[in-house]
């Protein structure tokens, strides 16, 4: 007679796992990764690679010699924040303070709080915010795409649209002359990356690839993405509609700086974001919004990082008051 | 675009490896073990003694309140003891056992094939036969049908739901009853149709079993208000709030009954025995049964009697595999893993599924990652990441809050989560807590 196993229902389980959706955001960041290997070459290895691993190391070292747990590195978590981390940086940065970053986006942003699932902040944010904030000279030169594809510290550097367009527009010129501007990328450049800014949000067509492949195999829900771009589109349209001279329209918004990153792969992360749909539009909306406070009215060009962060903070407010529907709250009319 | 319910909801692999096959009578077993409480409710009195003779189809055991039910013998010999038998609860409970002696029904009995379509008897007298035969909820719940069919004075039931969902993966009982009851059933939906005072009745059927779909059309084509209502196949499907979500997009507040938007369930199986019982007073004391798994040499749908020991049922479907490492009373989803294969089969089992080792271990259990997919499939609409914590915390007031109560116990949060995590073991824990400080409250 064999031994039966006794446990409560139910008695199958999906398959799914921890790891199965860490590799597939990996998996879905590999359009923008390729794209950011076309346009920055060597630096954007270099930057990926030490990265990566140095996550990788942190996270390793943290709980065996720290905390002495089991450590959990192959769940893929460390090797996405640091793929992440690395697309917010400039593809010319030193090593060191790439090792830097890493340290701090693993052992104060994530270990810190007891690792994975329980960090409040998204990881990678809190390392790049931490490097933007410490080293804001090196964090904000940016190589040219195509022209720096085999240079790395030496990498000829040029202005993001975002700064070309906050410093113009603070010079007193014209939206319309700045969109003009000799080193300013036409729409359909911005497009498809032709732009300075970090290694992975440059191409809003790779980021979006990752976004369709996530939204496929269920990773994600659209609500975040859209909320974000969503209202990002509608603050910046309305602003442009009042006064399309001071204000660029929404498509330059969407397209430039670290939107499209943000939206889809920073903003979504699991652990820093609401739980309930209503809780993740209100979110997304809320980064969205204080996205283009920062862009507009703030002093810095960029702010999406900024926005991602602050909102992280109010999600344990979001998730005590905003709930999922629940079933019968409100009675649908007949349809007999 | 097929009609579903509105929240939540998941699709496990479906494995009907016994579809499409045969209902078959399994013999008459040499002893069987009756046990008293098998519905929800009061348990049975019994009413015979050691020693007296039984026929099948007479009353052994009397329904004690009116949320109870009566038993009746299954075989026909002598009544050998009164004594604690492990059922499927896994607990030791009363049951009454019998040693069969030939097949000798109880004369009132009509055990004519015929289909008897009029329907002579009054609603009245619909509910309490329907009570008499002691019918349950034959899909699982075991819910006295009677009590479903006496609406409660100032409510008003316009439409009789059938459920012919059968969303558990694995089980083929109703499926095939459908096949090859579908006549009885039809006369089934008229009878409870009069008893409850409606003029129509929707059958739900998911989308997955187009052979019972254009079958049941078929023969409703030619009843008057009975309609075919094709589903969707999503999990938990079956559930009684769900299905009638489904079928009428009316969704039944917290704590209420289905009465409260209008509408009544009965299952499929369930009906056929309402015919039976009421057309050819045949009261309920066997049940289709499907005995199937992946490593199931022959799986089966059998008629079988109530009481015959599991292992029975199992040899005529080929005995148990070498790799077997759990033995499940109902579906994978929500079926109870049993430790013995010695249990009776008792008017609830729907089915008997046999996994092997490999399937039946739990994934590793790990951190939760925040990623909300037991939010986004709970059919409830509840948040069972949080429901699990405060359960494991013991802050009863704020389970309490958050409608821990309203959970059906469909498990699609534990099948869905990727870290492993065992929320509905932690939710029902906190549902039992929380159930007793309230029902100490209204004391």
């Amino acid at each position: 007679m064999n031994r039966l196993t006794v446990s409560p229902s139910p008695h199958v389980h999906s398959g799914d796992s921890v790891k199965k959706n860490m590799y597939g955001v990996i998996i879905a960041l590999v359009p923008a990764l390729a794209a950011s290997l076309y346009y920055f070459g060597l630096g954007a290895a270099i930057v990926t690679i030490t990265a990566v691993l140095s996550c990788v190391f942190f996270e390793w070292a943290i709980q065996k010699f720290l905390l002495k747990t089991e450590a959990t590195i192959m769940d893929g978590s460390a090797a996405l924040t640091g793929l992440l981390l690395a697309f917010n940086m400039p593809s010319n940065l030193p090593i060191w303070i790439i090792i830097i970053g890493s340290l701090v986006a693993i052992g104060i942003g994530k270990m810190s709080f007891g690792g994975l699932g329980n960090n409040p902040f998204n990881p990678a944010l809190v390392g790049r915010i931490f490097l933007l904030i410490s080293f804001p000279v090196q964090m904000t030169l940016w190589p040219k795409p195509i022209a720096s594809q085999a240079h790395y510290l030496d990498a000829e550097t040029g202005a993001t649209p975002l700064s070309i367009m906050k410093e113009g527009l603070a010079n007193g010129e014209s939206v319309s002359s700045l969109m003009n501007h000799v080193d300013m990328p036409s729409i359909r450049e911005l497009f498809f990356g032709l732009s300075g800014g970090s290694a992975g949000e440059v191409a809003a067509a790779a980021l979006l690839i990752g976004l369709i492949f996530m939204l496929i195999r269920k990773i994600i829900t659209w609500h975040i993405p859209v909320a974000v771009i969503g209202s990002i589109a509608v603050f910046t349209g309305i602003l442009n509609l009042v006064s399309p001279e001071q204000f660029a329209g929404p498509l330059f918004h969407l397209l430039t700086g670290g939107v499209m990153l943000g939206a889809i792969f920073m903003a979504t992360d699991y652990v820093s974001s609401p739980m309930a749909n209503k809780g993740m539009i209100i979110y997304g909306i809320g980064i969205g919004v204080i996205t283009v406070v920062i862009r507009v009215f703030g002093a810095y060009p960029e702010g999406v990082s900024f926005a991602i962060l602050i909102m992280n903070g109010f999600v344990p407010l979001i998730d005590k008051y905003v709930k999922p529907k629940r079933f019968g709250e409100v009675a649908k009319p007949a349809k007999a | 675009m097929l009609k579903t319910f509105s929240l939540g909801g998941v699709h496990p692999a479906e494995n009907k490896f016994s579809a499409g096959q045969k209902i078959e009578i399994l013999p008459v077993p040499e002893q069987v073990s009756v046990p008293i409480a098998q519905h929800i409710g009061a348990p049975s009195e019994p009413v015979v003694n050691k020693g007296d003779e039984v026929k099948v189809g007479q009353l052994i055991a009397k329904s004690t309140g009116f949320v109870s039910a009566n038993i009746h013998s299954p075989v026909s010999g002598k009544v050998f003891k009164i004594d604690e038998v492990l059922d499927a609860s896994g607990y030791k409970r009363k049951a009454i056992i019998i040693k069969t002696e030939g097949d000798e029904w109880d004369e009132s009995i009509d055990r004519s094939e015929d289909l008897v379509t009029e329907i002579t008897a009054t609603p009245e007298e619909i509910v309490k036969k329907v009570g008499e035969a002691g019918i349950v909820g034959l899909g699982g719940a075991t819910f006295p049908a009677h009590v479903k069919l006496s609406v409660p004075p100032g409510k008003k039931c316009e439409v009789l739901i059938l459920n012919g969902v059968e969303c558990e993966p694995y089980l083929t009982a109703d499926h095939q009853l459908m096949m090859e009851k579908g006549d009885e059933m039809m006369v089934g939906t008229q009878i409870l149709m009069k008893a409850l005072k409606v003029d129509k009745a929707i059958i739900g059927i998911e989308n997955n079993k187009p052979d019972a779909i254009k079958h049941m059309k078929d023969l409703a084509s030619k009843y008057e208000g009975i309609s075919i209502q094709p589903l969707k196949v999503q999990y938990p499907q079956g559930g009684e709030k769900q299905l009638i979500d489904a079928c009428i997009q009316r969704q039944i507040p917290s704590g209420k009954l289905p009465i409260e938007v209008g509408a009544v369930v009965q299952n499929v199986g369930t009906t056929v025995a309402v015919y039976e019982a009421i057309q050819k007073n045949k009261p309920l004391f066997e049940r289709v049964v499907t005995v199937t798994g992946k490593s199931v040499s022959k799986p089966s749908n059998f008629m079988t009697r109530v009481g015959t020991p599991l292992n029975q049922l199992i040899e005529a479907a080929g005995g148990l595999p070498e790799d077997t490492g759990k033995v499940i009373g109902g579906g994978p989803m929500m079926g109870k893993a049993l430790s013995s294969t010695e249990v009776p089969i008792t008017k609830g089992s729907s089915g008997v599924l046999i996994m092997p080792d490999k399937i039946a271990k739990r994934p590793k259990m790990e951190a939760c990652i925040r990623c909300s997919k037991c939010v986004t499939v709970c059919p409830m609409g509840l948040s069972p990441y949080l429901l699990s914590t405060v359960s494991d915390k013991a802050i009863w007031d704020r389970a309490e809050e958050e409608k821990i109560m309203d959970c059906i116990e469909c498990g699609s949060c534990s099948y869905t989560c990727p870290a492993g995590r065992p929320l509905l073991d932690y939710i029902r824990l906190g549902k039992g807590n929380v159930g007793r400080i309230m029902r100490s409250r209204t004391k």
